[in-house]
């Protein structure tokens, strides 16, 4: 009888599951180690709600982020969830084109979500992409070579602190270099290092009105210091180097000190990948005492499109991968290690974490400290830290990274570089109807 | 004592074609030969002996089924360069055999069809795509790609078939052959080797175009191309991975071309009758 | 005679390729025109707006404007150089006898069969970079100081990045062009005492010249369109040194979502390469009629 009851039961919910006609939903997302595994822990997902099934896109970031913008802006409908930055979430918000994020679920937590950011991933008060995981910067550092040196690292450095211990560890002839830092042209390459750098000098890309400020003294304060910086203790070919090259480099020795993604520490921390797994320390990004670090933030977040006809089944989705249930979960099956960070203050928390990540406190603390909705000493009229949330921005620091990346080549001056960003600035500020 | 010279020329020409040939081929080489390394060992400098190691297939497999993106390709690729046969070869054959003051005009205009640079275009496109449900179909990209590569195909196939004497035509009419038999028995066995080169390389162009392949599709259509974008990782070090990916993505061509080489060389002797 | 049945046939044979192509290039590119005279910012939707010929003149006005078409046309030359004189050069070569002459010609060619942004990674990862490439790797071997390929020579790193890709198919088709050359003409010639360098001037240049011009013509279509490459390894940079057209493009259309803009540097482009084969067909065009 009992077990009559349970066949039929059974049959029941199959035949249920059966009608309901399992919905697919396509979600579109970066190829980063985090998100692989997402990929291939979806099995929890699809037992919890047998009625939907993932399609999966995986692309290379910049690709990833040229698709989607094309398919929603053109309301081409090809993706349910999407994988985007802070970069896009507050442009994309304001042109109406993600659904508010309001239907997560009872046991969701949204307060949990660090502020720093939530705030960079709302709009009036809502929000818009989940978080799936967070990043800031800071300064990972050789604690050997800095011992050799004859110095101490603080947990908050100051550039000055920096520039000298960068030029005291460099040591040519070992092929080890003071400083290791991007310098290959593009807005997410090295503009995203310069504009968050630039922030701790007190420089800002652009006023209240809008009017380009790289005729400023804090921006050639800012170039001057990092093209010096770089020349006397930098790697060479500086100018090709983006977030790989400079990992290969401190992986294999050859830097004393890299400023780069906190999500670097995993990498240089294992032992597997890297030679100096067991000799790297972490500080905050430093500061020139302005009350702003040259550190930024960013959060590969869940968003919605606004077009989608699966909007519940997209929902579910995005409340499962960026709920606390897939930290344990990811926990449990790799270990608190591989858990991905940066989004949620309980997980920072939590011991076990600490215990498996010696850079947790640091990551935190650097994350806290940028402000994407007031990332500038002086006032601006624009939301990002190492980024300006405006749709120009792209094409903008991408010309802008150019200039600046042919300065540190040696092809022009600091002066040279500025002024003719400057110009650009002006001209394609102007284009666009900022500037009146 | 001819024979003794001939030899030492021929171990000459050997040596010096396989250094050239090693050192084209050798990006490749390395490519492969890092795919079956670790990820340590492949950021290590350089080696040419790797551990032999399997993992990065295996990740590779894990994350994207290799099939599936494999199987679009082919039907991409293969599919498109039927469909630009079908309509180059006779146009290029009449471009051949009966050309007038502006055949050369209308080839150069083809050719010229090709000059609109495909990042300009992509919005207008992506909406006609959009709009005729076209987006993430293999037949919308195999057509799209059809006509990507059609003038082109035109091209090399009238190069060819103007190696093809006419004389033989003329021969063949004094019999009383017709139209239909002179392209039937006369002339397509003549055409063969030159079609069939032209369908080999064409292949390989579809099969490398990377533009309109990744923005055109999402899933169902998606090839290998995109395959490859979804392994090159601005942020963390894959290079196993993105060289097994690469080479998994090459092998097959590769393969082929291994295959037909001797088609595609020989193939285009024909002019030898002359 | 059959002439007219032969050119009535002749039209209707042409007629699918023609109007085919002649769709494919007249709706993108009255789309493109339409646009360029729009003020489009796809990331803006709601304000498209009549610009007149705004778009052109800021297109034309880019401070990278001129540099880009000069090395739009460096990158094409320098390619076409490279490929066409490596392509006589090896295809010499591989006409040769020899041991493992199929394995040879594979190799040879194989670089055709690797999708352009794999070509540009594994280039720029594992052969150039001044860190841990191959050359470097080399350079150090004897003693000397690795280039920095990508900083120091942006422009020609990248011009033997795609003459790597496209050697092959110079090769190839020169290879078969070589092979298709009389075989009783060279002995003749060898009969007659004439040397090497005779016999390839009087003999084998006169025979690869059409095959050099279908060379030179359709490498050139792509060459006007390379940015992957670009993409992948310098951005364009550093400063201007790598920009050329297509990338400028690709900067406006794929970076600024501007629509407007990226149509009037379409336009551009079209007129600029149609001046480009213009000359390339009264310099070569007359090798077709042989």
């Amino acid at each position: 009888m009992k077990l009559n009851t349970l066949f039929l039961g059974l049959c029941g919910a199959s035949a249920l599951a059966f009608a309901a006609h399992a919905e697919t939903i396509t979600i579109a997302t970066v190829n980063n180690g985090d998100m692989v595994r997402m990929q291939k822990l979806t099995d929890d997902f699809t037992t919890k709600n047998p009625d939907i099934q993932l399609e999966w896109v995986t692309l290379e970031e910049n690709v990833l982020r040229e698709r989607v913008t094309t398919d929603i802006a053109t309301k081409g409908g090809q993706y349910d969830v999407m994988t985007i930055g802070t970069y896009e979430v507050p442009i994309w918000a304001k042109q109406q084109w993600l659904l508010p994020l309001d239907n997560l679920g009872a046991d969701y937590d949204a307060a949990d979500i660090i502020p720093a950011i939530a705030g960079g991933l709302s709009a009036d008060g809502k929000l818009y992409a989940a978080p799936f995981y967070g990043e800031s910067s800071f300064v990972m550092y050789r604690k050997d070579l800095m011992e050799k040196a004859g110095l101490t690292m603080p947990d908050a450095p100051t550039w000055d602190f920096i520039a000298d211990a960068a030029r005291k560890m460099t040591d040519r002839a070992a092929e080890i270099n003071g400083i290791c830092l991007r310098g290959k042209a593009g807005w997410g390459e090295n503009m995203a290092f310069l504009t968050a750098m630039s922030n701790s000098f007190g420089a800002r890309w652009f006023d209240e009105k809008w009017q380009p400020q790289f005729d400023q003294p804090e921006w050639k304060k800012t170039l001057q210091f990092y093209v010096d910086l770089m020349k006397d203790a930098g790697p060479s070919g500086a100018s090709s180097n983006g977030f790989n090259e400079n990992l290969a480099l401190f992986q294999q020795g050859k830097c004393g000190m890299w400023i780069d993604a906190t999500v670097a520490a995993s990498f240089v921390s294992n032992p597997k990948d890297s030679t100096v797994a067991d000799k790297v320390g972490y500080a905050l990004a430093p500061d020139t005492g302005l009350g702003k670090r040259g550190n930024w933030l960013w959060a590969w977040s869940l968003g919605i499109p606004a077009g989608t006809q699966k909007a519940e089944a997209a929902q579910k989705f995005v409340a499962w991968a960026t709920g606390k249930g897939y930290l344990d979960l990811v926990a449990s099956k790799e270990g608190w290690a591989n858990v991905p960070p940066g989004t949620r203050t309980s997980l920072y928390n939590n011991p076990e974490y600490q215990k498996a990540a010696p850079f947790a406190k640091m990551t935190l603390d650097s994350i806290n400290s940028a402000d994407p909705t007031k990332p500038t000493v002086k006032p601006v009229p624009y939301v990002g830290v190492q980024f300006v949330a405006i749709p120009e921005f792209q094409g903008l620091g991408t010309t802008v990274g150019q200039l600046f990346s042919a300065a540190l080549a040696g092809q022009s001056s600091v002066d040279d570089a500025l002024a003719a960003a400057q110009t650009a600035s002006v001209r394609e500020m102007t284009r666009a109807g900022y500037i009146k | 004592m001819a024979r003794a010279v001939s030899t030492r020329r021929k171990i000459g020409f050997t040596v010096a074609a396989w250094v050239v040939a090693m050192l084209i081929f050798f990006p490749i080489l390395y490519t492969i030969i890092t795919s079956f390394k670790s990820e340590t060992e492949a950021i290590a400098g350089f080696s040419l002996i790797p551990s032999g190691t399997l993992e990065s297939y295996a990740e590779v497999q894990a994350q994207s089924n290799y099939f599936k993106f494999f199987l679009n390709s082919v039907i991409i690729a293969v599919g498109s360069t039927i469909l630009a046969l079908v309509v180059a070869v006779p146009a290029a054959w009449s471009m051949a055999f009966s050309p007038t003051k502006r055949t050369k005009d209308i080839l150069m205009w083809m050719l010229s069809t090709k000059m609109m640079p495909a990042v300009a275009v992509l919005v207008p496109i992506y909406l006609i795509f959009r709009d005729t449900h076209l987006l993430d179909t293999r037949i919308g990209l195999t057509v799209m790609l059809m006509l990507i590569n059609l003038p082109i195909v035109v091209w090399m196939l009238y190069t060819y078939f103007r190696e093809i004497p006419g004389e033989i035509l003329e021969a063949a009419r004094m019999d009383g052959a017709t139209l239909w038999g002179e392209i039937v028995y006369v002339l397509t066995p003549m055409a063969v080797p030159g079609i069939a080169s032209t369908m080999l390389l064409n292949i390989i162009l579809a099969w490398n175009e990377a533009f309109w392949t990744i923005r055109l599709t999402t899933t169902n259509a998606a090839p290998l191309t995109a395959f490859i974008a979804s392994f090159s990782s601005p942020q963390g070090l894959f290079w196993a991975k993105l060289s097994a990916a690469s080479t998994l993505a090459i092998a097959p061509i590769l393969i082929m071309g291994w295959f037909s080489q001797r088609q595609l060389v020989r193939g285009l002797t024909f002019g030898a009758v002359k | 005679m059959a002439t007219r049945q032969t050119s009535t046939l002749a039209r209707f044979m042409m007629a699918p390729s023609v109007i085919l192509l002649f769709i494919w290039m007249i709706v993108p590119l009255a789309m493109t025109l339409w646009f360029s005279f729009q003020n489009y910012n796809l990331l803006n939707p709601g304000n498209v707006s009549f610009a007149g010929l705004f778009n052109y003149k800021f297109f034309y006005t880019d401070p990278a404007f001129f540099q880009s078409i000069w090395n739009t046309l460096v990158l094409v030359v320098g390619v076409l150089l490279i490929t066409v004189i490596g392509g006589i050069a090896l295809a010499l070569l591989l006409d040769q006898p020899m041991f493992g002459q199929g394995i040879v010609r594979i190799l040879v060619i194989s670089p055709f069969f690797v999708m352009p942004p794999v070509a540009a990674l594994v280039w720029k990862n594992m052969i150039m970079h001044p860190g841990y490439g191959v050359f470097a790797d080399i350079a150090k071997f004897f003693g000397a100081q690795p280039v920095d390929w990508f900083a120091q020579y942006p422009l020609f790193s990248i011009i033997i990045i795609v003459a790597w890709q496209w050697l092959p198919f110079a090769t190839l088709i020169l290879l078969t062009a070589l092979q298709s050359l009389d075989g009783e003409q060279k002995e003749a010639a060898e009969m007659d005492g004439a040397g090497f360098v005779s016999r390839f001037i009087y003999l084998t240049v006169p025979h690869i010249s059409r095959a050099v011009t279908v060379v030179i013509l359709i490498q050139t279509i792509f060459l006007l369109g390379v940015y992957a490459e670009i993409l992948v390894t310098t951005n364009g940079g550093p400063g201007y040194a790598s920009t050329n057209l297509p990338f400028l493009i690709y900067r406006t259309a794929l970076l600024g979502y501007d629509v407007g803009g990226a149509s009037a540097g379409g336009i551009i482009a079209v007129i600029l390469a149609n001046i480009v084969a213009f000359f390339l067909m009264r310099a070569v065009g007359k090798n077709l009629d042989k």
